[in-house]
């Protein structure tokens, strides 16, 4: 009997951990509201799935367990039953689903007017690249990563060199300016996460992935890497900053370019 | 991953055929008394051995479309340099293809119970068989020596990862032919040695059919298919 | 690789054979160490498995150190973190899981449920054992090598796998792990032909599909699913094998380590997750099934009923075993894979709930007006059906797209797979081995100590599992060696997850007492006589208990009937034995 009381208090116990837990999500920073509206749907349905499974079984236990005399009853199936919870079940799955799949198609497409940033990955360490004053980000390749040119940046390319290296430091973002986040390894998986984004993506190396999202609230928020990278993966922490327009521009006027970062070491050449 | 999905849905026909002689849709509960107002409902009358060789190909296969899926991924990056095919394959493959013929003979002269001729036939097939391997080395050796190594290239990597893998199954189909072989020496009962010879026969028709799919798809004839199930998957 | 032409010939099968002496046993050694019957077989598939086991349980009690109370055990180092999670995943999957769902209770379920003497390979069978124990002393050997085991993740991602800011990347414990996985999956193969063709060809008189037990079909789904399967994770290891030892750039692209460029170029990391996943995923019903078919049995067993729905529950099992090999790219939403992707595998993944839904209704339904005797295996299937539900829900979050952006890779994935192929396959098999052990031994286990094991496990399991979700939802990141100075982790957060840690060593213990009941009660159990739960299906109708080599004396069982003729309207018993001829009025309504 203490089985049908424990199903009920499992139920019980865990509406009231939900309702009343202190660990929730962190507040929000970007456009993805839907994505949390949706997790709320999903709750909302697999709840009331999880309730109603485990109390009828609970009602069961209780109603149906054994006493002297008992005989269970003979019912091999009932199509009709089975049918009718199949499409109930279809009809919740679906609930779930199409927002998901709407949310997906929006998380895919990025507007037009999305700035890109390059954020690079190395173990363990975190780096950034915007594109200068013409807009452009110049191509790059691992192999062209030397102790002078950490991102490899390609040197030919002249879109790169007016691109503003963020080595190993914070990165600024301007607040509601829609950002596409280009990512980039050149050693390890390893994938650019901040909880209050909500998106993450993983980092190839060889290849170059993406996510968008528009920052909605100023602040400070830790990076963190959600894909094992190593025996440092949880200390690859960075930080990004979303930041008023004047206040992000002028960080960006304190940012050096990739061409006054290499300028020293060509000079030194030409001596 | 087209290729192995292929490859899986040919499974999955065949079990789902299999399945719908199996009565799935009748009502156990009222079925009760003697199977045999159920007709096609016993176990199978072909020998186990058989069966589990069919599944142990069905795995084998499996094992060769996952390779090639593999080989259909990896090609698509820009690094591939396809590599020139030695002219010996295609000896290879006639040889291949005669160790098959060999053991279908073999098959043929067991159920006829001409125990000499089976004898004949299967170290004819073991024979060419091993010779088959032995060209599949010199079939390396030209390519290393024209620089062709392994780790050049993905597309050499490939090549000698799967022909290797190939070669290593036709290696423990020589061991298994080789016991039948000593058995028909030893002369053994002939029921017995009929279906070792058919089990043999059968992993080797196997055999030479994976190596058909993958000489194709090494030499590069399979180009065209490969870029439309690119076209399909992007 | 497997060679079944020989044996194949030299073994008549098994169900024409009158007598057993063919390859009856002669001595010690081949009665109980190199033995071909399937019984013992099974014995030392589940004692090995458990073995293993228990050193993947304190690998995640030392985990739950670290995570619990951080800063607190120098000697749990990052390296070794990150060493304890591989090889406990690693471990737990395919070692525990896998082993004893296929070759412990397989072998020992499947020929006596449909009637045979014994597998029709058992000498490849028995070759199937030594192969996997060869496997795991592999395995073991990686904690002896130098520089350890790997410390990949059980997901082996390359290319940190095979570097060397991984502990075991550039040592002896990657080359190892892949070799023991290639070990594992040679001797699976033959076990698994075993399990196959002894379904197909060697039911006895009588026992059609259709009146096969649940644990049956779903064993023998998970095995043809595991034969489709396994190569993925073969060819995988091998490709890594060449990259690691040979240079090869399979899954290798450029890489700069350490500021200097590694001779790999071009390869792709993502073909890589595509063949594990491609495994991957498919293992995870290769677990699940077999515990869906055995939970069936228990619950219509102990509450006298027949399975609600069996021929739906047949037609789940099938649709799921093939939907799951079109899902498989849901592990892999963030992976930077073609974002299309993403629609076409959430909706199969959607998709594959609904028939697990209905298997979840028919347990429920099963219960309904039954007769339920509340014992210990019966309780633990109704904790399976709490604990899966409640995972299998979660799963839903996982597997739909976009909501798994932000939870992938966090704290609530860890949860989730834990309550829905840990904890709730886990719970199936202590369930199971309550249930079976009188057949195995001829007596019963401790009633007291099993209800002390039950109440601890399920209640622990669930306080560790739960709230865990909420840790994820937060944003932790899961396979993290160090939780102490992240910014979202508040007080409150530290101290939930010492509780979890705590639980985690309270359920720990729990199973001590379990162990020490399996040894105790081989001797001073109750005796259990032949069918202690009056139960239909074959194996409990055998002349001798434990049955004895050749499984049913003299004569095969003829059947005629399924396996769930329990409370039969107008039988003077609630239960007919599969074997027990004659008929009884219909049952009402059908």
């Amino acid at each position: 009997m203490a089985i049908a009381l424990v199903l009920v208090l499992v139920v019980a116990g865990s509406i009231l951990f939900h309702v009343f837990s202190p660990w929730w999500w962190t507040p929000i920073a970007s456009n993805w509201a839907y994505i949390d509206h949706t997790i709320s749907i999903t709750f909302w349905i697999t709840g009331i799935v999880f309730a109603a499974v485990v109390l009828f079984m609970a009602y069961c236990v209780y109603r149906f367990r054994h006493r002297e005399g008992n005989r269970a009853d003979y019912e091999p199936e009932n199509r009709r039953l089975e049918t009718w919870l199949t499409v109930v079940t279809g009809v919740g799955v679906a609930a779930m689903l199409v927002p998901g799949l709407f949310v997906w198609s929006q998380f895919v497409t990025v507007p037009a007017d999305a700035t890109e940033v390059e954020v690079i990955a190395q173990q363990w360490q975190w780096s950034f690249r915007l594109p200068g004053a013409d807009g452009k980000l110049g191509t790059s390749d691992t192999t062209l990563v030397t102790g002078e040119n950490v991102l490899g940046v390609n040197p030919e390319d002249t879109n790169g060199q007016d691109d503003v290296v963020v080595s190993a430091a914070d990165l600024h973002l301007p607040i509601g300016k829609p950002v596409k986040m280009l990512l980039r390894s050149i050693d390890v998986l390893h994938d650019f996460y901040v909880p209050e984004f909500r998106a993450k993506m993983d980092m190839i190396p060889g290849a170059v992935t993406y996510f968008w999202f528009t920052p909605t609230r100023t602040g400070t928020f830790e990076v963190l890497c959600a894909e094992l990278c190593g025996t440092g993966h949880a200390f690859m922490r960075g930080v990004v900053m979303v930041d008023t327009d004047e206040d992000y521009l002028a960080w960006l006027g304190e940012q050096q370019t990739f061409a006054q970062m290499s300028a020293p070491q060509q000079t030194g050449m030409a001596d | 991953m087209s290729i192995v999905l292929g490859f899986m849905a040919v499974v999955v026909g065949i079990a789902a055929w299999w399945l719908s002689q199996q009565r799935l849709m009748a009502k156990p509960w009222l079925e009760t008394g003697n199977v045999d107002a159920y007709p096609r409902t016993e176990s199978g009358s072909m020998p186990p051995a058989k069966i589990g060789m069919g599944v142990f190909l069905a795995v084998v296969g499996s094992l060769f479309a996952l390779f090639t899926s593999a080989y259909f991924m990896r090609m698509g990056f820009t690094d591939w340099r396809s590599l020139p095919v030695p002219r010996i394959l295609w000896l290879n493959t006639f040889i291949l293809v005669l160790s098959s013929v060999a053991l279908h003979c073999a098959v043929l002269a067991a159920r006829n119970r001409r125990d000499d001729l089976v004898r004949l036939a299967l170290v004819t097939g073991g024979m060419t068989a091993f010779a088959f391997l032995i060209g599949q080395w010199l079939a390396w050796r030209e390519l290393t020596a024209s620089g062709h190594f392994l780790t050049a290239n993905p597309a050499n990597s490939f090549f000698y990862l799967i022909t290797g893998m190939h070669g290593l199954h036709i290696l423990g189909g020589l061991v298994g032919l080789g016991t039948v072989t000593a058995r028909a020496w030893r002369g053994a009962a002939a029921d017995r040695l009929r279906l070792g010879v058919e089990l043999c026969a059968m992993y080797w028709h196997f055999l030479l059919f994976v190596w058909l799919f993958v000489f194709v798809i090494l030499a590069g004839w399979a180009e065209g298919f490969i870029e439309i199930c690119r076209a399909l998957l992007t | 690789m497997v060679d079944i032409t020989q044996s194949g010939a030299e073994h008549v099968p098994p169900a024409e054979v009158g007598e057993v002496d063919l390859y009856h046993p002669h001595s010690w050694w081949t009665k109980y160490v190199f033995s071909q019957d399937a019984k013992v077989i099974a014995i030392q598939y589940s004692g090995t498995a458990i073995a293993i086991g228990m050193v993947a349980l304190v690998l995640s009690w030392l985990m739950r150190l670290q995570l619990g109370f951080p800063g607190t055990f120098d000697f749990i180092t990052p390296e070794a973190y990150y060493q304890f999670i591989t090889m406990h995943g690693m471990i737990m999957v395919v070692y525990l899981l896998t082993a004893l769902f296929l070759g412990g209770f397989g072998n020992y379920l499947i020929p006596l449920m449909v009637g045979a003497r014994d597998m029709v390979f058992p000498y490849v069978n028995m070759l199937s054992y030594w192969i996997y124990l060869l496997a795991v002393l592999v395995l073991v050997a990686s904690f002896f090598a130098p520089g350890g085991p790997t410390g990949a993740g059980w997901t082996l991602y390359p290319p940190q796998a095979i570097m060397t800011g991984t502990p075991g990347g550039q040592d002896a414990g990657i080359v190892l792990m892949l070799v023991s996985l290639a070990l594992f999956i040679i001797g699976f193969t033959m076990g698994g032909l075993n399990y196959v063709v002894t379904v197909l060809q060697g039911r006895t008189r009588g026992m059609t599909l259709m009146r096969m037990p649940l644990t049956v079909w779903g064993i023998f789904t998970a095995t043809v699913m595991a034969l489709l399967a396994f190569p993925a994770l073969f060819v995988a290891c091998i490709m890594m094998l060449f990259d690691r030892l040979l240079g090869t750039s399979f899954f290798m692209p450029s890489i700069v380590e350490a500021g200097e460029q590694l001779a790999y170029g071009g390869g792709s990391p993502i073909l890589f997750q595509h063949l594990f996943w491609f495994f991957g995923h498919p293992e995870v019903y290769i677990v699940a099934l077999p515990a869906f078919g055995i939970v069936s049995d228990l619950i219509s067993t102990h509450a006298r009923k027949n399975i609600f729905g069996y021929r739906m529950m047949v037609w789940a099992i099938v649709g799921i075993g093939a939907l799951s090999f079109i899902v498989w790219a849901h592990h892999m939403y963030v992976s930077g894979m073609h974002p299309y992707f993403g629609f076409f595998f959430a909706t199969t993944t959607l998709i594959i709930a609904v028939p697990t839904a209905i298997k979840v209704y028919n347990w429920v339904l099963t219960l309904w007006r039954g007769d339920i005797h509340l014992t210990i295996p019966m309780l633990f299937a109704l904790a399976f059906i709490v604990t899966f539900v409640n995972g299998g829900l979660t799963g839903l979050f996982l597997g739909n797209v976009v909501v798994d952006v932000p939870l992938s890779d966090t704290m609530f994935v860890v949860a989730h797979f834990h309550m829905v192929m840990g904890v709730a396959p886990i719970l199936v098999i202590f369930g199971a081995i309550y249930h079976w052990y009188p057949k195995m031994t001829g007596r019963l286990l401790d009633e007291t100590l099993g209800r002390f094991h039950f109440w601890v496990t399920f209640v622990g399991a669930y306080l560790i599992f739960f709230p865990m979700h909420y840790v994820g939802l937060m944003g932790v990141p899961r396979r993290y060696s160090e939780l102490g100075d992240m910014s979202l982790l508040t007080d409150s957060a530290h101290s939930l997850n010492a509780f979890i840690s705590i639980m985690a060593f309270i359920v720990g213990f729990a199973q001590l007492v379990f162990l020490f009941n399996l040894i105790w009660s081989i001797r001073h159990g109750k005796d259990a006589g032949p069918n202690p739960w009056r139960a239909t299906s074959l194996e409990w109708q055998t002349a001798e208990t434990p049955p004895t080599h050749g499984n049913f004396g003299k004569e095969l069982p003829v059947v005629y009937r399924w396996a769930y003729d329990y409370s039969v309207p107008g039988a003077k018993e609630d239960f007919i034995p599969q074997n027990e001829p004659g008929t009884y009025p219909a049952a009402r309504g059908h």
